[in-house]
């Protein structure tokens, strides 16, 4: 098991990192890309086997290819001459490099004690059952959310001289 | 160290470079990619709590996921439409040249 | 074990013989073998299946065109896959200058993946799958959204103006259709109550008289067939919608820049990805390896499943002998503004289906709500142009 953790946490990692660091975009979509499924098998290995493949589903075929799709339309794939950093970029790394370290220190020093249970068995019929049931309201809110943010795109991305025509 | 704890750590490091990158790249697509890696970084943290929890049958944690991964799909498509927008006024996305509130 | 039937046991020959080869090795070798018995006959069979095609697909569309087809390779032609397999295997592999090396590499490689890992859900016969996950068919969408990004991938990479240009089609076309194709099979799951593609044939395997219990035997059920298999047609780019490597237009697409074993990486995994979409579509709507009559289940359950799959070759086949490729504006109004409506109103009415009671009402009212919006919504989509033959200016 722990084997697993640490090459599917080396994967997830390494694709992570090229996905912010590369300099070609689209190189850092496909970088993202490996960063998300390996996320997905670290799930798959937890036992959320659902969360696993909607992560693959959303994130591999909808969100990676979203970013794609954005990048070609805003012709931001060419060479640049610019550099890719910001000019704030030695804040923005310390300030992240603070952040993860006071997380890791966290981390560390709370005693969590996890019981060594089995992997425990959850069916897709379970998850359903508590969708319905008593997740009902939540699940409604977030159809809502889909809508509203399907049309709101959409609006926002129409061109804007559609509708004086 | 427990396993509950290489996940957080895990969880902890992805964040931190999801943060970086948003604080740091140019290109608002790419900040966006650093904001869903955030997201992501939680959604791990949400699991382990229910893979490592007291209470693994009450499917809080894998639901939690689920309603997280939809808000990301919803945040994504909306942050780009509205890249796109910003790149039909601008002509650009790099985040240093669009500094004006005034269309 | 040693009592079935006969015909149980021409049934299960393989499971029995997996069985028998695994009683023979060592423990500790137990689950690789055991995987490497299951995977391995899916990497013959379907690959098989695939060389099988192409020349039938040849022969079928060259009689459909008045002319032979290949038939200079051994009799009728038939060694003709063996001929472009050397062929393809001995060409010169090369790589635009311009091109992303390792994105322009890894491409083909994903793509045949993501269509062979497609397959470890499918039950190719009774007790015949490789992966029984409670999750199957959305494992199956999940792997079918990767074939996106290799596509993307081979496109981008290639660094040509015409490859691009396939890729952005191609990839527009897979998320357009990826909609209707998901919505149209959620009906089987609400039918079933269940994920699994192994659950799905199982609850498709009652007889009621001679019929099968099939789900394509409903109003809900067919309608969500038809929907599926258009969608599908879409999604492995298969013509009508073959815009992404329409060859008047933009040659071949995402894989104009690919030759030798890359290329026939690409068609083999088109096929497979063909073959596996029919195969869901059986699995779900068709009774997966059922026997269409309940007089007929002697017959082995894979022979079943395998005949259903050719019936399906055999009516792409004939869909791409017979229709014209459509416009890019006409394939996406086709897929959001009637494929769309249309699966979300066949959700309602498989509702509808399983509150009203079991009589001929049911039939009536569950055709009328397809029947009236299909016809309406076709309406919309002539946009109330009048058709009339076309006159050619400078032909004559």
């Amino acid at each position: 098991m722990h084997a697993t953790f640490f090459i599917l946490a080396a994967l997830t990692i390494a694709g992570a990192s090229a996905a912010m660091g590369l300099r070609n975009l689209i190189h850092c979509v496909l970088a993202l890309t490996l960063g998300f499924v390996g996320l997905a098998l670290l799930y798959l290995s937890l036992g959320a086997q659902f969360v696993g493949f909607t992560q693959i589903l959303v994130y591999v075929g909808a969100i990676a290819i979203l970013a794609v799709f954005a990048i070609m339309m805003t012709r931001s794939a060419g060479p640049h001459p610019q550099p890719a950093l910001s000019a704030f970029w030695i804040t923005g790394c310390v300030i992240a490099g603070a952040t993860f370290a006071v997380l890791a220190w966290a981390i560390i020093r709370s005693n969590i004690a996890t019981p060594t249970s089995a992997q425990p068995a959850v069916s897709t019929n379970q998850i359903g059952d508590a969708l319905m049931h008593s997740f009902a309201l939540p699940l409604e809110i977030m159809g809502l959310l889909l809508t509203a943010a399907l049309i709101g795109a959409v609006i926002i991305a129409m061109p804007q001289n559609r509708s004086s025509k | 160290m427990t396993p509950l704890t290489g996940y957080l750590l895990l969880s902890a490091l992805l964040f931190s470079i999801g943060l970086a990158g948003a604080l740091t790249r140019r290109n608002a697509i790419l900040v966006l990619i650093g904001i869903e890696l955030m997201l992501n970084a939680a959604n791990l943290n949400f699991i382990a709590f229910w893979r490592y929890g007291p209470h693994p049958e009450a499917l809080t944690g894998i639901l939690f996921t689920i309603f997280s991964i939809s808000i990301a799909a919803a945040e994504a498509a909306v942050g780009l439409g509205i890249i796109l927008a910003v790149y039909r006024h601008h002509k650009t996305i790099d985040l240093d040249h669009i500094n004006t509130l005034k269309g | 074990m040693m009592h079935l039937p006969l015909t149980q046991t021409i049934d299960q020959i393989f499971v029995l013989s997996k069985a028998w080869i695994m009683g023979h090795v060592p423990v500790a070798f137990q689950p690789i073998s055991s995987a490497i018995l299951s995977v391995a006959p899916v990497l013959v069979v379907f690959p098989l299946l695939f060389a099988i095609t192409t020349v039938l697909e040849r022969k079928g569309l060259g009689r459909m065109q008045n002319r032979y087809g290949p038939n200079r390779v051994g009799p009728f032609g038939f060694w003709q896959p063996i001929a472009d397999g050397i062929k393809s295997l001995t060409k010169e592999d090369v790589i635009p200058r311009t091109a992303d090396q390792v994105v322009h590499f890894l491409a083909p490689l994903l793509l045949v993946l993501a269509a062979f890992l497609a397959y470890a859900v499918l039950p190719i016969g009774r007790n015949m799958v490789i992966a029984n996950l409670s999750a199957g068919v959305l494992f199956f969408f999940a792997i079918g959204s990767m074939v996106e990004l290799a596509v993307f991938m081979a496109g981008w990479s290639s660094h040509s103006k015409y490859s691009l240009l396939g890729a952005m089609r191609a990839v527009a076309q897979m998320i357009s259709y990826e909609i209707p194709l998901v919505l149209s099979s959620i009906v089987v799951i609400m039918a079933t109550g269940t994920l699994s593609t192994v659950a799905i044939v199982d609850a498709q395997t009652r007889y009621i008289g001679i019929l099968p219990h099939w789900y394509v035997l409903t109003p809900w059920g067919f309608c969500g067939f038809v929907l599926f298999m258009i969608a599908a047609t879409a999604e492995s780019n298969r013509s009508p919608f073959d815009l992404p490597e329409g060859e008047s237009e933009i040659i071949a697409g995402y894989y104009i820049e690919y030759s030798g074993f890359k290329f026939a990486l690409f068609f083999l995994g088109e096929y497979l990805g063909m073959f596996a979409t029919s195969g869901l579509a059986i699995t779900l709507f068709l009774g997966g390896w059922s026997a269409p009559f309940s007089f007929l289940t002697w017959i082995p359950s894979y022979l079943w499943f395998f005949l259903k799959l050719l019936v399906f070759i055999a009516a792409f086949i004939w869909v791409r002998g017979t229709f014209p490729r459509l416009r890019m504006d006409q394939l996406m109004g086709f897929a959001w503004k009637f494929m769309l409506p249309m699966s979300l109103l066949n959700l309602i009415d498989a509702a509808v289906w399983h509150l009203m009671p079991h009589n001929i009402l049911r039939w009536l009212v569950c055709i009328a709500i397809l029947a009236i919006p299909c016809f309406l919504l076709s309406l919309n989509l002539k946009q109330r142009k009048q058709l009339q033959i076309r006159t050619y200016r400078f032909a004559e």
